[in-house]
């Protein structure tokens, strides 16, 4: 009788531990206390290989914006029969008790890498109260756990480049009001990617390949047969420049230029959507835009990159002149690049 | 008798933590890490509290910001705590504030690389004797702005020092009900600028050795248009006659050097009782906006603009025909003969054939010796007449005074 009490403890510890680490807390999720560390939430089945617990499916963008070269390694958690509502050009409405989650890492993939892969933080986005809260967990040394993030810090650290060579950053973890400098618009937060224009497309998932829309509404999250204008992957040589570059441009600048965003006081629109010339920046004259004009007239000339002070803007590592202001330390080569033949040929 | 000392000791106890009972106090000194301490405590803060930063130098390489309503950051004084951000690495401000209800007093931001302090979006931020400074001297590689509110309501500047910004000292951008006051601006380009903004008392100001003393503007193509109700009063605007040193492209880079008071565009101003002079190029310039538009919600020239009672010294005696149009065109107009009040007579078409509406034309009131100009559009277009119209007398009328500036306690 005795040992039978204790086997049947033992297995009710071991069911409930079960389930405690296979699947997300939504209680820790929705409580009123912020957890100091990332395993607190059970995110993850394994934590350090990134492999999401049962419920967290990964997802990826068509056009990402630019952090600095860090991999990103994306999440989205809808508690059970929770259901988000597709709003044109928005963010998808998500119910109480969604997280997204994502991780930034240098993975040091590349072929002749003789670095380690490094996890700098885990951002989260989690819907609570019908609000949006962002905050960031910084991963420790040793790489087993991230804690809680309040002002932010500064890594100093090396990764491998596209090319293979090592190169030097100083990465910022940004405190919590700096992630609000991008997420606010009209006062509330808001996640920045998950719109549906940004997620239609496959995705290799454990099961097979799959279009992204298609899976979430498989999994009964969202409505069937969305199709949107889809944005275009930047980085894809065979789509029009302008198409690429008007992506490039919506996910690593409009959240802040547009109507209601950080950056409307200037007037310079760079949404997806926006489709007037002088908001565009097109012979646009600065408004407060101090040093950083550089000495020139117009966000944007025609045919003139060099003359275009948008394009110097993201050229530059000066904090008092560079774009985005902050989430930035290094120069996207790649990126100005697209944007200056994007001028070269408007 | 120990129970009395035990009893009064509680009182005295209770007396100041309640001299403090508006809030928690969090006292900084100057450390190793003063932004992570600083930020930390700004983000940690909860309404009603008082982060304050003892006397020090604070050399900080990230910007600041604040984000919780109702907080004080304080230092010891304008020239003793001095937040220094000579060596920044991160971030477009020195400091920025996103929450209602902010107070910044008693301290010093130094060589920002982008503007200095940057306050968006609020209702209710007050900046009590707060400096803003380049501290290299003027130079086009110095941040834009000083104190620079924007998009917000209820703006109270009260003395404090705006020093070698590289577009305005004092910036207030498409924001309603704002009082600059008490407060000295000197070494910027603009000394004091009220831009796309309702609302405005700028008075007992101190606006010298800047390229223009005090500018009151509209521009197009930006959320907030149409500014209105500005009244400017009681100030010195003098000696402004340092060269425009702005990057070009901005649009303070069009001032003279050696401008007092400039309007562009905006409707309903009143400049009185000010002290302007020992301007090179002019004392007080009203213009239209001087660019294309396509805006249709823009309208370009200033509107019931009043003058009066203002004391004017002597101006006009080395005007900057180098920049801009403006000095240029009235030199040329005046024949080298500079008066101290200069209307560009710009106006719609339809106002050029039938004149202007009573209640928008310029109306002055006593200005002592002021001499004026200003160009008759009619006679421009028609040849063989003389288009400069130099009557003072023509303008003056009836003075309706604007209604002071009152500002709300948030509840």
């Amino acid at each position: 009788m005795k040992d039978y009490k204790k086997k049947l403890l033992f297995f009710f510890c071991f069911f409930s531990f079960n389930i405690l680490f296979a699947n997300v807390n939504d209680s820790i999720v929705l409580g009123d206390k912020t957890p100091k560390k990332l395993s607190d939430y059970g995110f993850f089945d394994d934590l350090v290989s990134q492999s999401p617990s049962k419920g967290v499916l990964p997802y990826d963008l068509i056009s990402p914006l630019f952090s600095d070269y860090t991999d990103k390694i994306r999440f989205i958690y809808i508690p059970e029969k929770g259901f988000a509502e597709y709003r044109p050009h928005e963010v998808f409405n998500f119910p109480e008790g969604s997280v997204l989650i994502k991780t930034f890492a240098y993975l040091n993939d590349h072929s002749q890498s003789n670095l380690d892969a490094q996890l700098l933080e885990t951002r989260l986005l989690i819907k609570k109260n019908n609000k949006w809260k962002n905050v960031s967990y910084i991963w420790n040394e040793e790489q087993n756990d991230a804690f809680l993030s309040i002002a932010g810090k500064t890594i100093s650290t090396q990764f491998v480049n596209n090319e293979g060579a090592i190169q030097d950053v100083r990465y910022r973890v940004p405190n919590i009001n700096q992630c609000k400098e991008c997420h606010q618009r009209n006062k509330s937060i808001k996640p920045i990617g998950p719109k549906a224009r940004n997620l239609d497309k496959d995705y290799s998932y454990e099961d097979g390949v799959m279009n992204q829309l298609d899976k979430w509404h498989n999994n009964g999250w969202i409505k069937k047969d969305i199709r949107v204008e889809a944005m275009t992957d930047w980085t894809n040589t065979l789509a029009s420049m302008n198409a690429r570059s008007r992506s490039y441009l919506d996910i690593n600048c409009g959240h802040c230029h547009i109507e209601g965003g950080s950056a409307d006081t200037t007037g310079l629109y760079l949404d997806f959507t926006e489709e007037r010339k002088i908001h565009l920046g097109v012979y646009k004259k600065p408004i407060a835009a101090g040093r950083a004009s550089n000495n020139l007239k117009y966000s944007i000339v025609p045919g003139d990159p060099d003359s275009s002070i948008l394009l110097y803007r993201m050229n530059s590592l000066d904090p008092g002149i560079m774009m985005p202001e902050s989430g930035r330390a290094l120069e996207h080569k790649e990126g100005t690049e697209l944007i200056r033949k994007w001028i070269e040929n408007l | 008798m120990t129970k009395f000392l035990k009893q009064s000791k509680f009182t005295l106890l209770s007396l100041l933590i309640c001299s403090n009972c508006y809030g928690a106090l969090v006292s900084i000194s100057p450390s190793e890490d003063p932004y992570s301490e600083i930020q930390e405590a700004l983000i940690l803060a909860e309404p009603g509290d008082i982060i304050h930063l003892t006397e020090g130098l604070y050399e900080l390489e990230d910007s600041l910001s604040i984000d919780v309503e109702d907080i004080i950051l304080e230092g010891d004084g304008i020239d003793k705590t001095v937040l220094s951000f000579k060596n920044q690495k991160s971030g477009a401000q020195g400091l920025s504030v996103t929450s209602d209800g902010v107070i910044l007093r008693d301290f010093a931001v130094e060589d920002a690389k982008g503007d200095a302090i940057k306050v968006k979006g609020v209702d209710g931020i007050s900046f009590i004797r707060v400096r803003t400074e380049w501290t290299g001297g003027v130079s086009t590689d110095n941040g834009a702005y000083g104190l620079y509110p924007v998009e917000s309501k209820n703006v109270l500047i009260d003395s404090c020092v705006a020093i070698g910004a590289s577009d305005a000292g004092i910036y207030v951008g498409q924001s309603e009900n704002i009082i600059v006051k008490n407060s000295r601006a000197e070494f910027n380009v603009a000394g004091i600028e009220i831009e796309n903004s309702y609302y405005a008392d700028v008075f007992d100001n101190y606006a010298a050795n800047n390229t223009g003393g005090i500018l009151v503007f509209d521009l197009p193509d930006i959320p907030q248009q149409g500014g209105h109700h500005v009244r400017v009063f009681r100030n010195k605007a003098i000696n402004n006659n340092t060269d425009n040193f702005a990057p070009e492209g901005n649009i303070v880079g069009e001032v003279p050097r050696g401008m007092g008071i400039l309007v562009q565009a905006s409707s309903h101003v009143e400049i009185f009782d000010n002290d302007i002079g020992d301007n090179d190029t002019i004392n007080i310039a009203i213009v239209t906006y001087g660019f294309e538009t396509d805006d249709e919600n823009y309208y370009p020239h200033p509107r019931s603009i009043q003058i009066h009672g203002n004391r004017f010294g002597k101006s006009g005696y080395n005007p900057d025909l180098e920049t801009g149009e403006l000095a240029k065109i009235l030199y040329e107009l005046s024949d080298g003969n500079m008066p101290h009040i200069f209307w560009d007579g710009i106006v719609p078409l339809p106002q050029i054939l039938f004149g202007q509406p009573k209640e928008e034309r310029i109306v002055f009131g006593d200005n002592g010796n002021a001499s004026f100009l200003t160009i008759n559009a009619l006679k421009y277009i028609l040849p063989f007449f003389d288009p400069v119209d130099q009557n003072y007398d023509d303008y003056v009328g009836e003075i309706k005074p604007l209604p002071p500036v009152i500002l709300s306690e948030r509840l």
